[in-house]
């Protein structure tokens, strides 16, 4: 089994690190993973995006080019990367920013108000881990006591912090999980 | 059991030099090698070290040099444009005899060219980026636990031979991350009775120069070169072939893009075609004869790197026009791509590649 996972935004929406910490929490699960970024030139702001791999096999390219899976935070990112999901992939839609709907009908597409939801736990810098949560409940890409085991890791000595972005995460999940059980209503 | 880590494979390379005793580090920035830079000024003071960033890349890799004659353990690092600058020191540590690690993080050129990755400073890296007859033992990681090993080898090696040895990575392996071990003993520097570091009683001042206006001189120390050069081809080839014993095709290729041919194999063994992968891992010294020996029992080679053909350049030579080297690359930070390459595998083996 291969997940070839896409989080692409804007420069500042933490799509960075959500894709690391889900790579690390599939590198403690006994996956071979790998996370590549591609930003611009510029040091802040622009676009940036980043392609993780979790698999079962050796990786080959850490770049993905047809992911099973893509997460856009902002406007920009769904036009260049809707048509790239692979048929019958999942993508994942902020819709606190981005207003337009996916125009393919071949795969499974997620609203989640990420940064609504990031606020309500009291930090938009949460909406990655919203991002993250919902990215995780959809594709089952990795357990998820191994993703609050990576989070706790990767924040160590700041537990109120890993206890906030656990959260958020639980947030995305369940706004997935909700519309897929409305989905079969 | 060491724990795997998650790492960039710049940082890998950082964190090996400083377990390998490395403890002076230039440099000047560029991407996609920063966070090697990054990483050492952090990091390089917590340990005892000095992180300069030199004025250029030109005065890095000096300092390069004069840590090296003083008997230390030092590194430098850039990317392709930058790495051209340093072609001159280069030459120059070559000539000194100097161990010292070297790292060049391709990105794509000509020129200034792209920030993203390429392949395309083989011919630099493994023919003498620099003036006169010399080698770099030029190490091609493909993996960011390769980028941790080959750094701790790198060293040795420089030291064993007294030769800057070369870590030619790209980009891609530079900026992702994968999980790595941090393990493997670094081989201690040996003592080196010829550094600049204090008369000790000794008779004799140590010189450390490249300057020999004897013709017979300078002629003596060329072959020396070229007969430590020689040693190192005997007994520091280093490859990895994969299925190759029965293979009908036989991928050739280094670092990232070796990486998406061992995947094209897989792709392609599934559909009942028999590839197999033949990844050089030191560039220099080429695996020359293994090559030969292959291409005795296969069909035909294909030479996957994200350039216009340069290492192809080497697999046809020491294959002796046995059998047939086809070609796929790309550029402009463009990575191999294994559609891409799984098609022309499907066309030569249907025989109807164009050469």
């Amino acid at each position: 089994m291969e997940h070839e996972v896409m989080f692409a935004g804007f420069g500042g929406q933490g799509v960075l690190l959500a894709g690391r910490m889900l790579v690390y929490a599939g590198m403690l699960a006994g996956k071979e993973v790998s996370w590549m970024p591609s930003y611009g030139p510029e040091m802040r702001g622009g676009t940036a995006s980043c392609s993780t791999v979790i698999s079962d096999e050796p990786i080959g390219c850490p770049v993905v080019t047809k992911p099973s899976a893509m997460v856009v935070m902002n406007e920009p990112s769904l036009e260049r990367f809707e048509r790239t999901v692979r048929q019958g992939g999942v993508l994942i839609i902020n819709s606190s920013l981005v207003k337009q709907k996916a125009a393919r009908s071949d795969i499974r597409t997620y609203y989640v108000p990420m940064n609504d939801l990031a606020e309500s736990c009291g930090d938009l810098h949460l909406a990655n881990m919203v991002a993250l949560g919902a990215l995780v409940e959809a594709t089952q890409a990795v357990p998820e006591a191994f993703l609050q085991q990576a989070i706790t890791k990767h924040f160590a000595g700041k537990p109120e912090v890993a206890k906030k972005e656990w959260r958020a995460v639980a947030l995305g999940g369940g706004c997935v999980a909700e519309a897929r059980c409305a989905g079969r209503r | 059991m060491v724990e795997k880590v998650l790492m960039k494979g710049n940082e890998a390379i950082g964190e090996a030099a400083l377990r390998a005793g490395c403890r002076y580090y230039f440099a000047y920035p560029i991407t996609p090698q920063s966070e090697l830079p990054e990483f050492m000024a952090r990091e390089l003071p917590k340990r005892g070290g000095v992180f300069l960033q030199a004025e250029s890349e030109i005065a890095s890799v000096n300092m390069v040099y004069g840590a090296a004659a003083c008997g230390a353990r030092a590194m430098t690092s850039s990317s392709s444009p930058g790495f051209s600058l340093k072609q001159e020191g280069i030459s120059y540590l070559a000539a000194a005899e100097l161990p010292c690690l070297l790292v060049n993080v391709q990105r794509g050129g000509p020129g200034l060219g792209t920030i993203l990755p390429g392949q395309a400073d083989y011919f630099q890296a493994t023919k003498g980026g620099g003036h006169g007859d010399y080698r770099l033992l030029v190490l091609a990681p493909d993996s960011v636990q390769e980028m941790y090993d080959f750094t701790l080898l790198g060293f040795a090696l420089a030291d064993q031979y007294r030769m800057p040895a070369l870590l030619l990575a790209d980009g891609a392996l530079g900026q992702m991350m994968e999980a790595v071990k941090l393990e493997g003993e670094p081989k201690p520097a040996p003592d080196k009775p010829w550094a600049v570091a204090g008369r000790r009683g000794r008779e004799k001042l140590n010189v450390v120069q490249t300057l020999a206006l004897d013709r017979d001189e300078l002629e003596a120390h060329n072959r020396a070169l070229q007969d430590k050069y020689a040693l190192v081809r005997r007994n520091e080839v280093r490859y990895e072939a994969l299925q190759t014993e029965d293979a009908d095709l036989v991928l050739v290729a280094y670092g990232i893009s070796a990486r998406v041919a061992k995947s094209a194999m897989a792709k392609a063994r599934a559909k009942g075609l028999k590839v197999g992968v033949f990844r050089p891992i030191t560039l220099f010294p080429f695996p020359e004869e293994a090559l030969f020996a292959l291409a005795k029992q296969t069909n035909a080679f294909l030479v996957a790197e994200m350039s216009c053909g340069q290492m192809l350049e080497d697999v046809e030579r020491v294959t002796c026009c046995q059998k047939p080297v086809h070609f796929y690359g790309r550029t402009g930070g463009h990575l191999t791509n294994v559609e891409e390459l799984l098609e022309r595998i499907e066309q030569i083996m249907a025989g109807k590649a164009v050469r």
